[in-house]
């Protein structure tokens, strides 16, 4: 596959390991092991899958971060995603990676089999299609996802209004990247000496937003694809970065990442949503300004608006480590239920659910090391 | 949900809608190109895209994916620099 | 006859022996059918004379939806009962065939996938030689679920079985992987994926015909529901040795590389129906794979792995690191076949 296959060709990715090994011995001891947060969950999976954790030295750690929207879905939003989704006019529309998310009794997946119409769709657009094909029913868009597929939401509402698709609406959930950052480094208990940027947040919103983690926090990031060999090359980046005591923020995935991101994207965006006060996290509680909603023009494709489920205040059970985890501040493997009644098959928490998941992925490709 | 993969942009299907036909690894799927919207839309067919939940994010930079390839190529290069000069073949390394 | 399906075609009168005489007598056409008893009388003595044993599988067929690239729900029943019969080694020579149909189906449905599985039937040289149909109401069925089953003699010589595993044995898949399922993914979730893709069903046994004269073989298995995976963990719960697959090795259809990575899916746990995983001792490896090879339906074979002494099922990947390769915990494609 083009633009993909030379990005996973093995013979470069120990050359890059002996350059990071190099640049390392530059840096002094006291300041190791180095940690390093990839923010993104298509990174944390990245790094699984190809083993990238098992090929780096013990100098360098991952800290896993908390990009993943399916692992940061409160389980309150998720219940009243359900309560919509039973009501016998919907067709509830979700990406397939949200569909096993625990809620208070059960996931979206559990309700499709107790008679709820939910579908699993590709795109928005589908969704939307299917308001179109059914015009006796009401079609609820679950919107989940950082700026990355914010455009896309945004452009099937602005499809719907234009067409006065009215049977159309969208359960916003919806959130943005730099609130989560700074909330994460504000309190400054976090041992963190560098970053990997989402690579597709930033095909949208471009280099700028990052700055101030450099400016006002000192932290050098560079801004990475997702095949094994851009995250290795990131990582060179980073530590060349640490080395010479720079503190930037670079771009690794130039060929998709333009330092001003994509204007029509955020033209659409805000054409459509506006920043909502506060949004809950799973794990990390409340974080201003760091939902979305949709603004006043396009109030009318409100599904929480049209439908009024209940709100619940459902919270994840005491044991449940996953904010701890989601800011790095533990493992996986250290939270009591990992592996043990929180196992894919029987999901406790949200990250053991999403395949971004660091606990999904700790499970799937490392308990054997901690059994 | 970072899930992106480039494809080739091969038609506009339809203007109106901003719909085209991409290919991806011969697997062809109708994207919206909203968001690389050029003039004119023809002008897209050929170019790279990246692909995401149905829509085309972003145009591949074809010259800077060849420059972060040629990057790690030089980088091989250096690699068998460095052996011929210091008289070290890989096999050598490995023994001392 | 009517254009649907109704209550009548299964309730013993005149519609149901009409649909019989001039559906299905007609298309599977042989004389034990044609016969028209209660049930199939079959020769002992031919069979007696390949083998002492009887190979005898049963399998019922509810994929939606019942038309797709490469097949239909016919094709699938007659193929998957035929393939499981043949993985001994037998040659899948009779098969029965239950039909539940909804009312209101659509006679000419019925008709093609009739059709569609009389010319299977006769590609892989399998009677269909007695069967019954039933009709439910609306709603209590989904359109049509077949069952069949199958018998065939397994050669004397021939005693395959998965006890039979030793590390060091070579992990030998007869084609290209997940194609199936891909097909099946992209129709049932109108995924929009239009390529290459269709289904991978066929007959087997000429793969097992192929391997019949090689000592080393061990044990078949075909690789349907759970993929690859699933038959990783049936080895391993039968053997109590490991497995480990090397990604590289695996050979994909470039269309269905292209869905797996935009659907972030992982190819091992795609369902297959024309695809058989051959366990095969080092020596005879090289032979096993060359006469797979020579035959139409393994012209893409491919040594995939090894068994080991592990007791885990693992997948080397591209970049040399090892993982584990569980089973998925829900079924990601519900009724794929």
């Amino acid at each position: 596959m083009q633009y993909v296959d030379e990005f996973r060709d093995p013979k470069y990715a120990r050359l890059i390991i002996e350059r990071i090994n190099q640049t390392l011995e530059a840096i002094p001891e006291s300041r190791k092991p180095l940690q390093v947060m990839e923010v993104c969950g298509g990174h944390t999976h990245t790094i699984f899958k190809f083993g990238i954790d098992q090929l780096l030295p013990d100098s360098i750690e991952f800290v896993h971060g908390p990009g993943c929207p399916v692992c940061v879905l409160p389980k309150s939003r998720l219940d009243e995603c359900i309560a919509i989704a039973e009501n016998p006019q919907v067709i509830f529309c979700t990406f397939g990676d949200a569909i096993r998310a625990p809620g208070s009794s059960g996931s979206l997946q559990d309700a499709r089999a107790r008679g709820a119409d939910v579908r699993i769709v590709y795109s928005p657009l589908d969704a939307l299609a299917l308001a179109q094909q059914n015009p006796d029913r009401e079609v609820v868009f679950f919107g989940l996802g950082f700026e990355t597929t914010m455009p896309s939401t945004a452009m099937t509402l602005k499809q719907a209004k234009l067409n006065k698709i009215d049977n159309f609406s969208l359960f916003c959930q919806h959130i943005t990247i730099t609130p989560t950052l700074q909330c994460l480094l504000e309190p400054g208990d976090l041992r963190l000496d560098g970053f990997l940027m989402p690579g597709h947040v930033s095909m949208i919103i471009g280099s700028e937003p990052y700055q101030f983690i450099a400016n006002q926090y000192g932290k050098p990031s560079v801004i990475t694809g997702f095949e094994p060999l851009d995250i290795l090359q990131a990582l060179l980046m980073l530590v060349e970065q640490i080395a010479e005591q720079r503190c930037e923020v670079e771009n690794q995935y130039k060929r998709i990442v333009q330092p001003q991101g994509n204007q029509q994207a955020l033209i659409a965006m805000q054409e459509v949503f506006e920043a909502q006060q506060r949004s809950e996290w799973r794990g990390l509680g409340d974080i201003e300004n760091s939902g979305i909603q949709l603004n006043k023009e396009y109030q009318a494709f409100d599904a929480e608006v049209k439908f009024c489920p209940e709100k619940s205040t459902a919270k994840d059970p005491a044991e449940c480590r996953c904010g701890e985890v989601l800011t790095g501040r533990c493992k996986p493997t250290d939270c009591s239920i990992f592996a043990t009644s929180c196992r894919p098959d029987n999901a406790i928490g949200a990250l053991m659910v999403s395949s971004e998941g660091a606990c999904a992925a700790y499970y799937q490709y490392r308990r054997e090391e901690h059994q | 949900m970072c899930l992106g993969i480039p494809g080739q942009i091969i038609a506009i299907s339809d203007a109106a809608n901003m719909l085209a036909t991409i290919d991806v690894c011969g697997v062809k799927r109708q994207v919206n190109v909203a968001c690389v919207a050029i003039e004119p839309l023809d002008a897209l067919v050929g170019k790279w895209a990246l692909v995401h939940v149905g829509f085309a994010m972003s145009l591949l930079n074809e010259e800077e994916a060849r420059q972060t390839l040629a990057a790690l190529e030089s980088m091989q290069a250096l690699a068998h620099e460095v052996d011929d000069f210091t008289g070290l073949g890989h096999s050598d390394k490995e023994k001392a | 006859m009517s254009k649907r399906i109704t209550l009548a075609h299964g309730s013993g009168g005149a519609a149901m022996a009409q649909l019989i005489q001039e559906l299905f007598v007609e298309s599977f056409s042989n004389s034990y059918l044609a016969k028209q008893e209660d049930q199939a009388r079959l020769p002992m003595g031919e069979l007696i004379a390949h083998g002492e044993q009887l190979a005898f599988s049963t399998d019922s067929y509810v994929v939606d939806p019942i038309f797709f690239p490469g097949g239909d729900i016919g094709k699938l029943a007659v193929c998957g009962t035929a393939n499981d019969v043949a993985m001994c080694g037998a040659k899948p020579q009779f098969l029965s065939c239950g039909f539940i149909l909804e009312e209101g189906l659509e006679l000419s449905v019925l008709q093609q996938i009739v059709c569609s599985m009389a010319q299977t039937a006769e590609q892989a040289g399998v009677a269909i030689v007695t069967g019954d149909t039933k009709v439910v109401a609306k709603g209590a069925a989904d359109k049509i679920f077949i069952n069949t089953s199958g018998i065939g003699v397994i050669p004397s010589n021939i005693s395959w079985g998965a006890e039979q595993i030793e590390p060091g044995d070579q992990i030998i898949v007869s084609g290209t992987i997940a194609d199936h399922g891909a097909t099946i993914l992209n129709l049932r979730e109108s995924l929009g994926l239009d390529g290459e893709i269709e289904s991978d069903c066929q007959p087997l046994y000429p793969i097992v015909s192929a391997l019949l004269p090689i000592s080393g073989v061990k044990t078949l298995r075909d690789a349907t529901r759970g993929g690859v995976t699933a038959i990783m963990h049936e080895f391993k719960q039968i053997s109590g040795y490991g497995l480990e697959v090397n990604e590289a090795d695996l050979p994909l259809a470039p269309a269905v590389r292209g869905v797996c990575e935009l659907l972030g899916m992982d190819p091992l746990n795609f369902a297959n129906e024309g695809k058989l995983i051959a366990i095969v001792s080092k020596g005879s490896a090289e032979q096993a794979l060359q006469a797979m090879r020579a035959t139409e339906a393994g012209a893409n074979a491919a040594i995939i792995g090894e068994v080991n002494r592990s007791g885990r099922i693992t997948v080397k990947g591209c970049f040399g690191g090892s993982r584990l390769l569980d089973l998925p915990s829900t079924e990601p494609l519900p009724r794929i076949c």
